[in-house]
C-alpha cells in the first residue's frame, strides 16, 4: 500500500475518534437549556466528520485513482529518503524543539544566537568568525525590532538575569 | 461624486495624511514580507500608534496603507521563498515561486507588482462608484447565503488543488475545518476537542498553522535535497525585471478580470482577500486554453497575475460592507472597525452622509498608496530580493527562525512552537505523499466563519430547512456539489476511455 492511503487510514482513525467524540461523547455536557436549540455544539463536527469519513474511504480504497503514480521530478521520492540528508533535517528538527523550550528560560539572545549557529553548522558551515558575529547582530536586530518598534516582549536575558 | 472627491482630495492631500500614506504603505510592505506577521497581526500592532494620532482619517489612511502593504509585500515572500505570511498570497507562491525557481524571480515580482497595482486602484474606482449601491446587494444576503457561498468557495478549491485527484484535496479541506472546530467557539462558549489541554482552549493558531503547512515543508525539502536550491539557470539574481509586450497582453484581460471578480467577492463578508485569490486562479485556470492550463502551477504568468489583482481588489472591496454597513467583512476590516470606533466613528449607512471627509479621504489615499508602492517597489525589488542570494547554509536556519518568530510573535507562547515543529513533520508527511496542504489552511480560516454561519442559519430557521427555504442558498449548494463532483467524474471518463483504446485492437 503507498504511503498516502496509509496516511488517509491514519486520518480515518482519527476523523472516527473525533466523530465519536462529537456523536456520543460530547452532547453529554451539555446544559438542558442548549438542547432545546435547533443546533448543538456537536452539530457542524458531527456533518463535518461524516463527509471527511467518507473521503477518507474514498483514497483508502482507491476509489478514485490518481493519474500517474510516478513521482514527479520535482518532489522528493519518500521511498529513498535515507538518499537525502535526512540526519541534516532531523538535526534541524531537533534544534526547533530545544529552541523552543530554551526561549524563555535562556533569553532571546541567547537562544537565536544559538540557533542560528548550531542550525549552519548542522548544515555543514564552518565559517564561524563569519556566523557568529551575523547571528548576533541579528539576533539584536530582531529584538529591538519586535521589541522597542513593535512593543512585543521578548526576555532578551537568561532568567536569573531580571526581567 | 464629484464634490466628494473633492473633499477627499483636500483631506488626503494634507502632509499628515501623505505621510501616513508613505510610512503606511512602507511598514506594510516590509512586514508582510517577513513570512509569519500578516496584516492581521501587524494592524492590530498599529492601533495603538493609530488612535494616538487621534484623527479618524490620518488613522483609517495609515491603517488602510498597511493593508494593502502587507498584501503587496505578503507576495514577494511568497515569490521568492515560497513562504506566503498572509493567507491571501498563498495563491501567489503556486505560479510565482516556480518562476522564480526557474530563474524568472525578477519577471515574477513584477508581474505580480502591475497586477496588484492595478488590482488596488481598480478596486478603489470600483470602491467609489459601487459602493452605496454594492450596499444594496450585501444586503440581500443572509447567514444561509454566507453558508452556501462559503461552500462554494471551499469546493472550489478542493476541485482545483487536486488535479485528478479530487478526494484529496476535500479531505484535506476537511481536515482543516476539523482542526478549525478546536477550542472555544464564538456562538456557543464551550470548549471543544481540547482533550483537556489548556493550550488548545483558543484553538490553533493561524499563523503557526500556515507556517508548518508551507515554509516549514519547504525548508525541509531544502534541507533534503540540497539540488533543489540551486535554480536552473545560473545564479539567483534578479535580472530581468522586465515583461514583453505579448505577456503585458496576455496578462491584462486576466488584471481585468480579476479586479472586477476580486473586489466583488472582496465586497461579500467572510469571502475576503484569500477567497478571492483562490478563486480567480481557479476561474482563470479553467478559462484558460489547453497548453496554458498546463503551464498552470509550474510558472504561469496568467497563473500569477490572477491572485494578484483579485487579492488586491478584494482588500479594497472589503472596506465597501466596513464603511456602509458598519460590518467587517474580514478579520482585517474587524481590526480597522475596532479602530474607527475608538475613534469615536461609528462606521455604517450614515458615515457618508455625517462624516464624508472620511470615507473620501480613505478613497483617495488607495490610489495614491497603489502609485506609492508601485514606484518604491519596482526599482527596490532588486534589492529586496538579494534575499535569494544569501548562501543556502544562511538562509536556511533564517528561515526556520522566521517560521518560529512568526509563530511565537502571534501567540507570546512557547507551546505554539511545539505544536509548529509537531505540525510541520506531519505536513512534510503529506507532502511525500502529495497531499495538497493549501486546502486545509483554508478549510482552517474558513471554519469558525462557516460554522458561525451554518449555525446562525440552523437557529434562523428551526433547523436543516434554511437550505430549502432559501433557493438562493440551495442553488449554491449544488454548485457546490457540482464542483466537486464533475472534475472526478470527467477524469474517471477519460481515464476509461484511454483504458478502454489501450485494450482495444
Amino acid at each position: 500500500m503507498a504511503l498516502d492511503r496509509w496516511i488517509a487510514l491514519a486520518i480515518l482513525m482519527i476523523c472516527m475518534a473525533y466523530g465519536y467524540t462529537a456523536f456520543f461523547t460530547m452532547d453529554a455536557s451539555l446544559p438542558p437549556f442548549m438542547q432545546r436549540n435547533p443546533v448543538w455544539p456537536s452539530t457542524f463536527p458531527k456533518v463535518l466528520s461524516v463527509l471527511a469519513i467518507l473521503s477518507a474511504l474514498v483514497v483508502v480504497l482507491g476509489l478514485e485513482k490518481a493519474d500517474s503514480d510516478e513521482p514527479k521530478a520535482m518532489d522528493i521520492n519518500y521511498r529513498k529518503l535515507h538518499e537525502y540528508n535526512l540526519t541534516q533535517a532531523l538535526g534541524l528538527l531537533a534544534l526547533m524543539v530545544a529552541y523552543a523550550l530554551l526561549l524563555r528560560p535562556a533569553g532571546f539572545l541567547i537562544a537565536t544566537t544559538g540557533f542560528l549557529v548550531l542550525g549552519s553548522t548542522i548544515l555543514g558551515e564552518r565559517k564561524f568568525h563569519v556566523m557568529i558575529p551575523i547571528a548576533l547582530f541579528a539576533a539584536v536586530f530582531i529584538w529591538y525590532l519586535v521589541q522597542e518598534v513593535l512593543g512585543i516582549f521578548l526576555r532578551p536575558w537568561p532568567f536569573f538575569m531580571g526581567v | 461624486m464629484l464634490e466628494g472627491l473633492l473633499i477627499g482630495l483636500s483631506t488626503a492631500f494634507s502632509l499628515t495624511n501623505l505621510a501616513m500614506v508613505i510610512g503606511g504603505c512602507l511598514i506594510g510592505t516590509f512586514i508582510g514580507m517577513l513570512p509569519g506577521l500578516g496584516p492581521m497581526s501587524i494592524i492590530a500592532i498599529m492601533i495603538p500608534i493609530a488612535i494616538s494620532i487621534g484623527d479618524p482619517s490620518a488613522a483609517l489612511i495609515l491603517l488602510a496603507g498597511v493593508y494593502y502593504g502587507a498584501i503587496f509585500g505578503g507576495s514577494t515572500s511568497s515569490i521568492l521563498i515560497n513562504a506566503p505570511g498572509v493567507a491571501s498570497t498563498v495563491a501567489t507562491s503556486f505560479d510565482g515561486y516556480p518562476l522564480a525557481r526557474q530563474g524568472k524571480a525578477g519577471k515574477a515580482l513584477t508581474v505580480a507588482a502591475i497586477s496588484s497595482f492595478s488590482g488596488g486602484t481598480i478596486g478603489a474606482i470600483l470602491l467609489m462608484i459601487f459602493a452605496p449601491m454594492l450596499a444594496n446587494v450585501a444586503l440581500l444576503f443572509q447567514s444561509p447565503e454566507y453558508f452556501g457561498l462559503m461552500v462554494v468557495g471551499l469546493s472550489a478549491i478542493a476541485a482545483f488543488a487536486g488535479t485528478g485527484n479530487v478526494a484529496k484535496a476535500l479531505l484535506m479541506t476537511l481536515l482543516g475545518l476539523i482542526m478549525a472546530t478546536v477550542g472555544e467557539g464564538a456562538l456557543f462558549n464551550l470548549p471543544r476537542f481540547t482533550m483537556g489541554i489548556m493550550d488548545l482552549q483558543s484553538g490553533f493558531g493561524f499563523i503557526t498553522l500556515a507556517m508548518a503547512m508551507f515554509a516549514l515543508p519547504e525548508a525541509m525539502y531544502l534541507v533534503l535535497d540540497p539540488s533543489r536550491s540551486e535554480t536552473e539557470g545560473g545564479s539567483n539574481e534578479i535580472k530581468d525585471l522586465r515583461i514583453t509586450r505579448d505577456e503585458a497582453w496576455s496578462i491584462a484581460p486576466v488584471i481585468g478580470r480579476q479586479s472586477i471578480q476580486g473586489f466583488l467577492i472582496g465586497v461579500l463578508p467572510g469571502a475576503g482577500a484569500t477567497i478571492a485569490s483562490f478563486l480567480g486562479y481557479a476561474v482563470e485556470r479553467n478559462i484558460a486554453s489547453k497548453e496554458e492550463q498546463e503551464q498552470f502551477g509550474k510558472g504561469s504568468i496568467k497563473g500569477l497575475a490572477a491572485p494578484e489583482s483579485a487579492n488586491n481588489a478584494a482588500c479594497t472591496g472589503s472596506f465597501v460592507p466596513l464603511l456602509t454597513l458598519g460590518i467587517p467583512g474580514s478579520g482585517t476590516t474587524a481590526i480597522l472597525l475596532g479602530a474607527l470606533v475608538a475613534l469615536n466613528v461609528t462606521p455604517g449607512p450614515r458615515l457618508m452622509i455625517d462624516e464624508p471627509q472620511i470615507f473620501w479621504a480613505v478613497i483617495v489615499s488607495m490610489y495614491l498608496g497603489n502609485l506609492i508602492l508601485l514606484i518604491l517597489n519596482l526599482p527596490l525589488i532588486p534589492y529586496i530580493a538579494k534575499i535569494l542570494a544569501v548562501p543556502r547554509n544562511y538562509l536556511i536556519p533564517f528561515i526556520l527562525f522566521f517560521t518560529l518568530m512568526g509563530a511565537y510573535i502571534g501567540q507570546n507562547n512557547a507551546t505554539e512552537l511545539m505544536i509548529l515543529v509537531g505540525f510541520g513533520v506531519v505536513a512534510t508527511v503529506l507532502r511525500f505523499a502529495d497531499y495538497p496542504l493549501a486546502p486545509l489552511l483554508i478549510g482552517f480560516i474558513l471554519g469558525s466563519m462557516l460554522e458561525d454561519n451554518f449555525s446562525r442559519s440552523m437557529q434562523l430557521f428551526g433547523g436543516i430547512n434554511f437550505i430549502l427555504e432559501r433557493p438562493m442558498t440551495l442553488g449554491l449548494l449544488i454548485i457546490a456539489a457540482l464542483l466537486v463532483v464533475v472534475p472526478s467524474y470527467r477524469a474517471r471518463r477519460a481515464r476509461a476511455r484511454a483504458e478502454g483504446a489501450a485494450d482495444g485492437d
